[in-house]
C-alpha cells in the first residue's frame, strides 16, 4: 500500500437540514481506495453509503452539508469551488447512478448527453467526440451504437440504458469510478451481464472502482475489499475473502446470515431483529447495540472506534476479539 | 404529424357545433332584438326588416338556416351595421386584435418564462421574493382597475404615453394596452415556470448532468429549461383564449378598433349575426392555437412524438 490512494476520504461528515432539525447521515467516514482496486461499500438503505460519495462529488441536495476532506490525486475535492470541482468530476472521477430510467435526461438524445462530457473535458471537436462515444458504446456491449446514439433514453431497454450510463462515466478515462447500486434496478439476468462488464472494464482501464451496494452477492464476485456501513459509520473493513470467512462485527455476521442461499431451507432464513436506528436520535453508544445479541453495558456508553485486529482487518466493536472464539 | 394535425382538427368540429348551438339559443333568450331602439320603428317597417332577416320564421327554422349558411362558409350579414357582412367586420377588426393579442402573448411568454427561471433558480432567496412579488401584483389587480391606473399615471400625470386610441399604431399607443393585457399571463406563466424548474432541478438527471462536470450554466440551459417548459407550454393554449377574451375589456377601455369592440357593441345591440360570427371566429382561433401547442409539445417531449 505504498502507492498513493486514488481517492482518500478522511473524516467525512454529512448532515441534512430537515424540518425536524439537523440529521446526521454520515459521521467521520475515513476510507481509501488504491488505483485499480475495487472497494465495495455495503449497508442497508439509510446507512449513508450513497450520501458519502454523492457528497464527495459535490452532488448533495441543497439542504446537505459536508465536512472533512476527500483527496483525489492529492487534491481536496471538498475544499473546491464549484467551477473548480467541475474540472475534475466527469473527467477524473465519475459516477454510475442507480436508476438508469431517471438518471438520463428524457428530452435529450443520447448523443448529446454522452458527447457533452468529452466536449467539456477533452477539448474535442463534435465529430471526434462522436467517434469516441460510438467506440465506447460498442465497448460496453451496445449493438448498433451509431443508431442508438440518435435515440432518446426511453427508447432503450433498462439494461442498454445502464450500459450507456457506464459508457458515459468511462468516456474521459476516470481514475475513480463510483457505481451507486448499478444493478439494483435491473433484471437478474441483466445484472450478471453488467457485473461481468464492470469486471472486464476494470481489467482494461485500471481505474479504482467503488461499488456501493446492499447486495452481498454482487460484492463477493467483484470486490477486493469491503467496507460495511451502519448508521453513517464504517463498522468493519477487510479484504473480501477475509470478511466473508471471518466476519468480526455482529452486524456483518447478521448481514451475512440474512443473505439467502440455495442450500438453506425456509426455516433458516434469518432477519436481523429490530429496525435500523433513527438518524435523528442516534444512541450515545454503538448504533447497532439495540439489535445486537452480543451487547454489553459498555456498548451503551460511547461508540466503539474502528480498530485494527490483524493487518488489513478493521472493526468497530468492543467485543470483536472475544467474539472471534464464539463464532 | 400531418395526420395527427388533421385528426385533431376534425375532432373539434362537434365541439364547435355544440358551442355554436348553445350560443345561438342563449342569445335569443335575452330580451330585445336588433331593431329595438329608443324610438320604436313603425309596425310595417319592423315587419319588413324582420322578414328580410328571417326573424319572423320559427326559431328552429332560423337555427337551421344559420347553421346551413355557416357550413357553406357564410357568416351572414350584420343586423345593425348596414351594408357590412359579419366576415367583413371581423376582417376590419382582425389586424388590430392580432397585433394587440400577439404582442401581449409574446410579452407574456418572454417575461413570464424569464422571471420564472430567476425565481426558480434562486428559490426562497431575495431574487425570488422580489421577482415573485412584482409578478404577483400584476395577477392580483384586475385589468379593468390596472388599465385606468396606468392611464392616469403614464397618460394623464406624466404624459409619457397616450391615454388611449390606436393613433398611428406605433409602440407608444400599444404599450399600455399590451402591458395590461399581458400582466396576468406573465404572472401565471412565471409561477408555472418557477414551480416546474424547481421540480426539474431536483430530478435525478440533473444530478447526472452535474456529475459530468459540464458546468452549472450548461446544466441549467441544456438539461433543465427544456423539460421545465412543458407545463408552461400546455398553459399557452388556454392562455391564448384568455388573451382573446381579455382583449374585449382592454380594447374597450383603451378605445381600440379591434374585434373585441365590435363584439361588445354587437352584444349590446343584439346583432345576432355579428355575435355568433365573432364567437365562431374566436373558437376557431383557440382550436388552432391549441393544436399548435400540441405540436410544440411533441417537439419538446420525445415520448409524445414517437407514439
Amino acid at each position: 500500500m505504498a502507492e498513493r490512494p486514488a481517492l482518500s476520504i478522511q473524516d467525512l461528515t454529512v448532515s441534512f437540514d430537515t424540518p425536524e432539525g439537523e440529521v446526521s447521515a454520515v459521521s467521520g467516514l475515513t476510507v481509501d481506495v488504491a488505483p485499480g482496486e475495487t472497494l465495495a461499500i455495503v449497508g442497508e438503505s439509510g446507512s449513508g453509503k450513497s450520501q458519502s460519495f454523492l457528497a464527495t462529488m459535490g452532488l448533495l441536495t441543497r439542504n446537505g452539508h459536508t465536512r472533512g476532506r476527500a483527496f483525489l490525486d492529492g487534491k481536496d475535492l471538498l475544499a473546491m469551488k464549484r467551477h473548480e470541482l467541475d474540472q475534475y468530476r466527469g473527467r477524473d472521477i465519475s459516477m454510475v447512478f442507480q436508476d438508469p430510467m431517471t438518471a438520463f435526461n428524457p428530452v435529450l438524445r443520447l448523443s448529446r448527453q454522452l458527447t457533452e462530457t468529452l466536449c467539456a473535458h477533452r477539448k474535442m471537436s463534435a465529430s471526434q467526440a462522436r467517434a469516441r462515444t460510438i467506440e465506447m458504446l460498442a465497448r460496453v456491449g451496445i449493438p448498433d451504437p451509431e443508431k442508438r446514439m440518435t435515440m432518446y433514453p426511453h427508447q432503450l431497454s433498462g439494461g442498454m440504458r445502464q450500459r450507456a450510463m457506464i459508457a458515459m462515466a468511462l468516456l474521459c478515462g476516470p481514475k475513480v469510478l463510483i457505481a451507486d447500486e448499478p444493478t439494483t434496478a435491473l433484471d437478474v439476468t441483466i445484472q450478471a451481464q453488467i457485473l461481468e462488464l464492470f469486471a472486464d472494464l476494470k481489467r482494461e482501464f485500471g481505474m479504482a472502482l467503488i461499488l456501493i451496494t446492499h447486495d452481498l452477492g454482487v460484492v463477493a464476485a467483484l470486490a477486493d475489499r469491503i467496507a460495511v456501513m451502519y448508521a453513517g459509520r464504517i463498522v468493519e473493513q477487510a479484504a473480501c475473502d477475509e470478511l466473508f470467512e471471518n466476519p468480526r462485527h455482529p452486524y456483518t455476521r447478521a448481514l451475512l446470515q440474512s443473505t439467502p442461499r440455495a442450500d438453506m431451507d425456509e426455516a433458516s432464513l434469518y432477519a436481523i431483529p429490530g429496525q435500523p436506528p433513527n438518524l435523528q436520535r442516534l444512541p450515545a453508544g454503538c448504533a447497532f447495540m439495540p439489535r445486537c445479541s452480543a451487547a454489553i453495558d459498555r456498548c451503551a456508553a460511547s461508540p466503539p472506534a474502528l480498530e485494527t485486529l490483524e493487518s488489513g482487518h478493521h472493526t468497530a466493536c468492543f467485543r470483536a476479539r472475544e467474539l472471534k472464539e464464539i463464532a | 404529424m400531418l395526420g395527427f394535425a388533421i385528426r385533431r382538427l376534425l375532432s373539434t368540429i362537434p365541439v364547435l357545433f355544440i358551442a355554436l348551438t348553445i350560443c345561438f339559443f342563449i342569445l335569443r333568450l335575452a330580451p330585445g332584438g336588433p331593431f329595438d331602439e329608443e324610438r320604436s320603428l313603425p309596425e310595417n317597417v319592423l315587419a319588413n326588416l324582420q322578414a328580410h332577416y328571417h326573424l319572423d320564421k320559427p326559431l328552429i327554422e332560423q337555427y337551421f338556416r344559420y347553421i346551413g349558411s355557416v357550413v357553406r362558409g357564410d357568416l351572414g350579414p350584420s343586423f345593425t351595421t348596414e351594408d357590412f357582412t359579419v366576415a367583413e367586420l371581423i376582417a376590419l377588426g382582425l389586424p388590430y386584435t392580432l397585433i394587440l393579442g400577439g404582442s401581449a402573448f409574446i410579452l407574456a411568454i418572454l417575461f413570464g418564462v424569464a422571471s420564472g427561471i430567476i425565481s426558480g433558480l434562486y428559490q426562497n432567496r431575495s431574487a425570488d421574493y422580489v421577482t415573485s412579488a412584482t409578478v404577483m401584483t400584476g395577477l392580483i389587480i384586475p385589468s379593468f382597475l390596472m388599465a385606468p391606473i396606468l392611464q392616469l399615471v403614464f397618460g394623464v400625470q406624466l404624459e409619457w404615453l397616450p391615454v388611449g386610441g390606436w393613433g398611428d399604431g406605433s409602440i407608444a399607443y400599444l404599450t399600455l394596452p399590451v402591458i395590461v393585457l399581458s400582466l396576468t399571463h406573465i404572472a401565471r406563466i412565471s409561477r408555472l415556470m418557477r414551480g416546474s424548474l424547481i421540480e426539474t432541478m431536483s430530478a435525478n438527471y440533473i444530478r447526472t448532468a452535474r456529475s459530468k462536470g459540464i458546468g452549472e450554466k450548461l446544466v441549467v440551459l441544456r438539461h433543465a429549461i427544456k423539460p421545465a417548459l412543458l407545463p408552461v407550454l400546455s398553459y399557452l393554449g388556454p392562455a391564448a383564449g384568455y388573451l382573446l377574451t381579455g382583449s374585449l375589456v382592454v380594447e374597450t377601455i383603451f378605445g381600440l378598433p379591434g374585434i373585441g369592440r365590435y363584439f361588445i357593441n354587437a352584444a349590446l345591440s343584439r346583432d345576432y349575426g355579428m355575435v355568433l360570427g365573432t364567437v365562431i371566429f374566436y373558437m376557431v382561433v383557440i382550436v388552432i392555437l391549441n393544436l399548435l401547442v400540441d405540436l410544440a409539445y411533441a417537439y419538446l417531449d420525445p415520448k409524445v412524438r414517437v407514439r
